[in-house]
């Protein structure tokens, strides 16, 4: 860990401002991955600015029949909101599935959306790694990859996404609203939120420099039945191989996304016509164009055996 | 005292507190948090500084230069020592890799340096300014591509697990050629790491030419003598102190790098330093489980009566280590007339592999029990009635050598009859419950009893308070309990009336915790020098020791009853001992047995595999504390989850190393992966075994687990998977279609 300065921000927009003062600087909520990745020296930022303070930490209903996030809801919080648990059902049960309580307890929204990547190669600083060091190269292609990237993955980075909620918030349609320096407020949905590696794996948001998360946005409840299918070695604290984040129609129609996939949350809006035919042209779609690797093709199998459990519930 | 006969009745078998199932007396200082472990020591001396150990980044090749000028220059930093500074050290007996020293890199986070500062994340943030220059050399990484390579070698796990290179009984050639019902299978298992909970940690102060060492360490007399020989100083200068041992699974039964680097940093700071391993060091710096690739070729008559048995090893080590010692049980689990067992070993510049808990044995069943499972199947019968039907009384290498109790049948009977096995289908793939497929597995369970000198020192104080001091470690396990047990058993005092000090190495060496050796070895040197203290508290009273009794505090013999505080006095009394052995290991086979039992179901959709109920039912002597013993075999059934379902150090067969190098990537089992577990002890007592009548029964409980989930995932599926871990992606293509 390198020494850093330490700042608490009172408003969002003058978190933003002090983020945009200092080229180094980070923010800090949970600090439950930023905090690893710095005693690693995967993350040197030279200053933090704290943002536990702001009073971001509420569930409020919109106008549109919608809520909004505060930033630093907690992951337990927001997983245990009545109105997220009956009307968004996918989105409480994606948060349940991942890390444990205790880290459920600290993480935060929006740190939960900017969390890194859990690639080994990532995380060992004495391998190369476009994401870590850009132009370095990317050792984890030719290496251990059985949890890596099948789709939209590039010759710099085949890395995936880590978290589960923000597969559930792709499924919603959740919009990400900031704050930028100058103050002015925008809205990001989540399907440009995160973004594809391309020569750029380091580069892994649309947020710019100093933008700072105040809220996500859920619109009004879809109804349907809502699954969170992960899949992973162990029962409880693991990242997903796969995940499927579903909601169902009566009438078979639904929309899907998928973790541990790619280096975002994966969601093929023009696939979904498929559901009502079942799984496998679904996921055909879905995964169309996929390019594993030997150790990772199951996950196109998992993929799609995991989504035809999920329609098969869905059947009852 | 030396035991080479069987024995007789002894104030033990008077059981009014050992057998019993009582708490760990050490229990509340853990819980509270108040038993400090090694890198706890904050009172042990003052003006500790922080060292932190870089570690190579690559596998194989030597260092041309390193540049420390700006590490030297960084806040707080007090001193450097480079593996450049000095020679290579001399290494312990029990050790493969250098653990310090000249320009030769053998493994991947070998310790090329250690930074001492003031605080902990300065000497982090030094040793990350270190400019080293490597010269990369190939290196042999592929253990499946250097198999072909591997010469045959004589196998001694250090642990008590062993085999000759090769060793043949009868023609098995002969026999598996003409055998009605045949196997030949292979099957591999990964690396695993120890992954204990607390990693390797010790500080270390200097006194003029005396060096003591707080640390983390299974076996003191080991570390002492290795620490001394790798410093090259006297080993009378060097003190350990390990007295709560955070998990170590063989992990810590050798001198490691964190005791070397910190007496060398507090050296170069002059000021006593403290350091731990890191988790990517914890993989990559000291040892694991090597991996294996076994081929077992079962042959049998249409009588389901095993005649060839042949199991042969291939694991890989750095040169001059040792092999995984796969085939030992092999050597004397089931009868049958022919028989060959071989272990080769291929050199890899992967870190050194060594033992971890149930050494050979527990990679070794998880390979055997799966052929057993498969040609029960092929025969049509029962694979706990083909178990029971190939039993032997007798060392099957020599009839004339017995085992001293061998209750396997007994195991599997009972178990059977409490797991409900009646009810697993014969046929694969039969039962489902909603999307889980559910199968049932059953494996046998064995592990040699190890005898080990032990001594230890008793000391009784003017107020009857018995005070035990041996350099026996408790790593988990209850050693202080049972210790404690056996003190008031002997002595004829409460449990609260014992105080028991453990780790020191300036106390009695013990036979330290290893091998499943510990508990019989270690209290039954605490019943010699108990036997010892006995005869001088008679004998300073005028007592004819033969008939002194020890009850209730007292000291008896006919009329005449004295408190043992009085009749020790105000200045106390002493005594010392040690358990010895003689013959009675050669003349009988001494092993424990288990009949493990294991329900799964199999997500029908994605693969995963998920333990629903596990029972284990134990032969092995007396149980000392049913409680701390039951402990010890859950804990082990647990680590048969992970090395069944889960746990694999990925090796990166380009750069050398074990890529997943901490505990988000080296999965281990989470309670969700555990619900039910039941432990079952058999009534057993071996008079062979020591004057305790027990044997071990830590690594007993993790042999044979992960056949027994191997065989149940199988019964659930249809699938047989014969490369461990056993995950999902293995399976995936074979599982049923889905509607």
């Amino acid at each position: 860990m390198r020494p850093f300065t330490y700042e608490r921000a009172r408003t969002p927009a003058e978190a933003a401002a002090a983020a945009a003062r200092n080229p180094g600087a980070k923010f800090i909520a949970g600090g439950t991955n930023l905090l690893d990745l710095m005693k690693l020296q995967i993350e040197v930022p030279s200053h933090l600015i704290d943002v536990n303070g702001l009073g971001l930490d509420r569930i409020e209903a919109t106008p549109e029949g919608g809520l909004r996030i505060g930033a630093l809801v907690r992951n337990t919080d927001l997983a245990t909101d009545e109105r997220v648990r009956r009307d968004y059902g996918v989105l409480s049960r994606a948060l349940l599935a991942g890390a444990t309580g205790q880290l459920r307890n600290k993480a935060t929204t929006a740190g939960n959306l900017l969390q890194r990547t859990r690639c080994p190669y990532f995380y060992d600083t004495n391998m190369a790694c476009n994401k870590r060091q850009p132009g370095s190269g990317c050792s984890a292609i030719g290496g251990i990859t059985r949890h890596h990237a099948v789709i939209g993955a590039s010759e710099a980075c085949i890395a995936t996404h880590p978290s589960d909620m923000a597969v559930a918030m792709r499924a919603l349609d959740a919009v990400v609203e900031t704050v930028r320096p100058d103050g002015t407020a925008r809205q990001i949905p989540m399907a440009e939120f995160h973004r594809l590696p391309g020569e750029t794996p380091h580069i892994e948001t649309a947020l710019e420099r100093g933008e700072f998360i105040a809220a996500v946005t859920l619109p009004p409840p879809l109804g349907g039945q809502q699954f969170y299918r992960k899949v992973r070695d162990r029962a409880s604290y693991a990242f997903a191989l796969v995940s499927v984040a579903a909601v169902v129609q009566r009438d078979g129609t639904g929309r899907v996304a998928l973790g541990g996939v790619a280096h975002k949350p994966w969601r093929v809006e023009a696939a979904e016509g498929e559901l009502t035919r079942g799984a496998k042209p679904a996921m055909a779609a879905i995964l169309g164009g996929a390019r594993p690797t030997h150790e990772n093709a199951f996950k196109l199998t998992l993929a799609e055996r995991a989504l035809a459990s999920v329609l098969a519930d869905a059947k009852g | 005292m030396k035991f080479d006969t069987p024995a007789t009745n002894n104030p033990i078998d008077q059981l009014k507190v050992v057998g019993r199932p009582l708490d760990r007396i050490d229990g509340p200082l853990k819980t509270t948090g108040q038993a400090p472990y090694a890198y706890e020591r904050h009172d042990a001396v003052r003006n500790q500084a922080y060292g932190f150990i870089l570690g190579s980044a690559i596998a194989k090749g030597r260092i041309d230069a390193m540049d420390t000028a700006a590490a030297r220059k960084a806040p707080g930093v007090l001193a450097i020592v480079t593996t450049l500074d000095m020679p290579r050290l001399e290494k312990g007996p029990m050790n493969t890799a250098s653990l310090f020293g000249g320009p030769e890199i053998q493994h991947y986070h070998q310790a090329i340096a250690v930074v001492v500062a003031e605080s902990f994340e300065q000497a982090r943030d030094a040793a990350a300014a270190i400019r080293v220059e490597y010269v990369r050399q190939p290196g042999r990484f592929d253990l499946a591509a250097e198999a072909p390579k591997a010469k045959l070698v004589p196998g001694d796990s250090g642990e008590g697990s062993g085999a000759p290179p090769e060793e043949r009984v009868g023609d098995f050639e002969g026999a598996f050629a003409t055998a009605a019902v045949k196997l030949d299978a292979t099957y591999t298992t990964p690396d695993e790491s120890h992954a204990m909970m607390e990693p390797h940690a010790t500080i270390a102060a200097w006194e003029g030419d005396k060096l003591t060492i707080w640390t983390s360490n299974q076996m003191i007399a080991w570390g002492k003598r290795d620490l001394a020989k790798t410093l090259g100083i006297p080993a009378e200068n060097v003190r350990l102190d390990s007295p709560y041992v955070g998990g170590g699974f063989g992990g810590k039964l050798f001198l490691r790098a964190d005791a070397v680097l910190a007496a060398l940093g507090a050296k170069a700071a002059r000021r006593p330093v403290k350091l731990t391993l890191t988790r990517p060091l914890v993989a990559n710096n000291t040892t694991h489980r090597p991996a294996t690739i076994q081929r077992i070729r079962l042959g049998a008559g249409r009588d389901g009566k095993l005649t060839a048995i042949a199991h042969e090893s291939i694991s890989g080590d750095l040169e001059g280590g040792q092999p995984e010692t796969a085939v030992s049980q092999t050597k004397l689990l089931y009868a049958g007339a022919n028989r060959l067992t071989s272990l080769r070993l291929a050199v890899l510049d992967l870190p050194e592999g060594n033992a971890m808990r149930a050494p050979g044995e527990a990679p070794g069943l998880m390979a055997l029990e799966v052929a057993m499972d498969e040609m029960a199947e092929s025969l049509g019968m029962d694979p706990v009635e083909f178990r029971i039907l190939n039993d032997t009384q007798v060392d099957p290498e020599d009839s004339e050598r017995r085992f001293s109790q061998r209750q396997l049948v007994e195991c599997l009977r009972l178990g059977a009859e409490r797991f409900g096995w009646s009810r697993r289908s014969a046929t694969p793939g039969q039962r489902r419950e909603g999307r889980w497929m559910v199968g049932m597995g059953v494996a046998a369970g064995f592990r040699n009893n190890l005898l080990m000198k032990s001594a230890a020192r008793v000391r009784l104080d003017g107020q009857g308070v018995v005070t035990v001091e041996t350099d026996m470690t408790d790593i988990g396990t209850g050693s202080y309990t049972i210790i404690a047990q056996t003190a008031a058993e002997m002595m004829g005092v409460e449990l609260g009336q014992v105080r028991v000090r453990l780790g020191d190495s300036s106390f009695p060496a013990s036979a330290g915790s290893g091998g499943q050796w510990g508990a019989n070895n270690s209290t039954a040197g605490v019943y010699a020098a108990c036997m010892t203290l006995r005869e001088a508290v008679a004998r300073k009273l005028g007592f004819n020791s033969a008939e002194a009794e020890f009850v209730d505090g007292q000291v008896r013999s006919g009329n005449r009853s004295v408190p043992l505080g009085e009749a020790a006095g105000a200045d106390g009394m002493a005594a010392e001992d040690q358990i010895e052995y003689g013959d009675l290991a050669k003349r009988y086979q001494q092993s424990t047995f288990a009949g493990h039992f294991v329900e799964v179901g199999v997500d029908a959709a994605t693969g995963e595999t998920r333990v629903r109920r596990m029972l284990a039912v134990c032969a092995a002597g007396r149980i000392l504390n049913p409680k701390s013993a039951r402990s010890q075999v859950i804990g082990a059934m647990t680590m048969g989850v992970g090395a069944a379902l889960m746990e694999e150090l990925a090796v990166d067969k380009r750069h050398g190393f074990f890529v997943n190098h901490d505990l988000a990537g080296y999965e281990v089992p989470v309670h969700a992966d555990i619900p039910h577990q039941e432990v079952i002890f058999l009534d057993e007592v071996d008079p062979i075994s020591s004057p305790m009548k027990a044997k071990g029964v830590g690594e007993l409980g993790l042999c044979g687990v992960g056949a027994a989930i191997a065989n149940a995932a199988y019964n659930a599926t249809g699938i047989r998977v014969r490369d461990y871990p056993i995950t999902l992606d293995k399976m995936i293509a074979r599982l049923p279609e889905l509607a």
